[in-house]
């Protein structure tokens, strides 16, 4: 499996990362060799063999229905770029 | 009867779907140890887990989990022993994570039914697609600030079910009955408050138009749904919109449009368009979801009677019409307070006692039932002194009236106004007598064939005896003593 250059823009676009037009040719050749190298993976046959979620024998934690957290408005918006009246402030973002 | 809707090119029918968001209750968030009350002061109730910092790992509620399958088990819903987290990946400011943990290919309830009553007397069965756990998002703020949107981060993090219905909905009405089941439904499992107005519940729409009997035509669906009123105007005007669309040979795109309440209208979200590539895949955090079947056993067993067993226990236990029925078991607080007060007494009575005084004079004060001044009991002790001729229906409003006052018993009341009734004949024949003395010429009209004066008799006892007269017993004595 290659990911053309289409592609790589809409991921970066998608995962808010900026990747210069310029370099798009590179990071297409780059990723398609990644996705290439695992496509190894393919050659074993798993028809018979469920998926595996871990490989430790453990059950997914859980806990109380318990309020045991939060309660701290001031370290929460600490390193918020800006705050105000404790909120988070942002740029407006209105539909 | 079909809901149509006649175009020029002919009837259309609706095709509707809808996805309710339901907060469940619970004290702490679905991964997290923090609060999750309405209303507090911003960036509270929010841990390090609900804001995303780095490291910070979710830990799943265990009690959530009860409350959806409690849930799934009242949607007379298949549970599924296994379901999966995954991330819903997208950007926006309230979403810190950049991903919601939601439920996608496993969730953990499947297929279910609801019956919905229509106004005509008639139900249906709507059919429930599945129900899911998610996490909520944090709540946007745009009216505080010219240039800023102001993010509260207290609801990130608070569980979800998210409730998928069938398309099986082919009217506002429907649609309208369809959310009232629902609600009925959670809160009488105490897994929702249901409560529209402060977001514990949310609706969006899937909307599509057909001619009937012809296949499923395109979708769309509206955001921002969020009262019963404001379901029912988001279907009317996304139905009109569309028959128009498609009678002026367009085609309707398939898309997610936000309902605006201020202009009574839907449109384009354009930028959810792209978002919709959300890239799920399982949370790498948690591990699957696996349910015993002796923890479903055992949430089975402490499910409550369901608002339609109700209904139908109290039509045939207690000879309720289905109109009175329904409005009872329309809260389980209400429910429970008619059948302590009916317990050992006239049930027909009593559910008369409870609609239209109580409930009525309750509107009145701006008051719930959790606050009525009389109790269940003391309405109970009313509805006695009627039943045993103490007190006159009559008399018993004007008690009823001091008792929503005063919060004592009727027996007090009654006591203390001296208001028990005059059931001693010589008493009553003596007024019956004065009455008759001081209306010589209504008396000769009467015995001169003017039967009507009759009531105009029984008005002047009633009144001269101060209301005290029992009725039944002045009805007797008069009719005798002016036909004698």
């Amino acid at each position: 499996m290659s990911m053309d250059v289409k592609t790589v823009a809409k991921v970066a676009s998608l995962a808010r990362i900026r990747v210069e037009s310029d370099e798009l040719d590179k990071y297409s050749r780059e990723l398609s060799g990644i996705l290439k190298w695992i496509e190894m993976l393919d050659n074993v046959n798993t028809d018979s063999v469920e998926p595996l979620a871990n490989v430790a024998n453990i059950e997914l934690k859980q806990r109380e229905d318990v309020v045991s957290d939060g309660n701290y408005q001031q370290a929460v918006l600490k390193n918020a770029p800006e705050s105000l009246q404790g909120y988070f402030a942002v740029p407006k973002v209105i539909e | 009867m079909a809901y149509l809707i006649r175009g020029e090119t002919g009837d259309w029918e609706m095709v509707i779907g809808l996805e309710v968001h339901a907060q469940i209750t619970a004290n702490s968030k679905l991964f997290s140890g923090s609060a999750t009350d309405f209303g507090s002061e911003a960036n509270t109730q929010v841990s390090f887990v609900d804001a995303a910092m780095p490291g910070m790992l979710p830990v799943l509620n265990q009690y959530c989990v009860e409350q959806a399958v409690r849930t799934g088990l009242g949607l007379n819903a298949a549970v599924n022993k296994y379901s999966v987290f995954e991330r819903k990946n997208y950007f926006y400011p309230d979403l810190p994570q950049g991903y919601q943990i939601s439920q996608f290919l496993h969730p953990i309830v499947g297929k279910g039914v609801v019956e919905i009553d229509l106004p005509d007397g008639t139900t249906k069965e709507i059919g429930i697609t599945r129900l899911h756990m998610e996490q909520d998002a944090g709540k946007s703020v745009h009216d505080m600030h010219p240039k800023k949107s102001f993010v509260d981060l207290n609801r990130s993090g608070s569980a979800l079910m998210e409730i998928v219905s069938e398309p099986d909905i082919r009217s506002p009405e429907e649609a309208t009955a369809y959310i009232t089941k629902l609600r009925m439904i959670l809160r009488y499992l105490g897994t929702c408050d249901g409560n529209m107005d402060e977001g514990s519940m949310r609706c969006d729409v899937n909307l599509s138009m057909r001619k009937p009997g012809a296949p499923f035509g395109t979708r769309c669906e509206i955001k921002n749904v969020n009262s019963i009123k404001a379901v029912q105007m988001a279907i009317d005007y996304e139905a009109q919109r569309q028959i128009e669309v498609l009678e002026n040979g367009g085609v309707i795109k398939q898309e997610t449009r936000l309902w605006d309440p201020a202009k009574g209208e839907t449109r384009s979200m354009r930028s959810k368009e792209e978002a919709h590539d959300y890239r799920y895949f399982p949370d790498p955090d948690l591990l699957p979801l696996t349910l015993t079947d002796e923890l479903i056993a055992r949430i089975k067993a402490t499910l409550p009677e369901l608002p339609d067993e109700k209904k139908h226990r109290f039509m045939g236990d207690y000879g309720l019409s289905l109109y009175d029925a329904g409005v009872l078991i329309a809260e389980r607080e209400r429910a429970d307070f008619f059948e302590s007060a009916a317990k050992g007494r006239d049930a027909k009575l009593c559910a008369n006692w409870v609609l239209n005084e109580l409930l009525g004079r309750l509107n009145k004060d701006g008051k719930t039932l959790s606050d009525s001044p009389v109790s269940a009991e003391n309405l109970g002790g009313l509805i006695d002194r009627i039943a045993d001729n103490t007190i006159s229906g009559r008399i018993a409003k004007d008690v009823f009236a001091e008792m929503m006052d005063s919060g004592t018993t009727a027996d007090s009341i009654i006591d203390a106004k001296g208001l028990k009734q005059v059931t001693d004949t010589g008493a009553i024949e003596a007024v019956i007598d004065s009455v008759m003395a001081e209306n010589p010429q209504m008396v000769a009209d009467y015995r001169g064939g003017k039967d009507k004066l009759f009531g105009f008799f029984v008005g002047q006892v009633m009144k001269k005896s101060g209301g005290k007269a029992n009725p039944a017993a002045v009805n007797d004595l008069l009719k005798s003593k002016l036909d004698g």
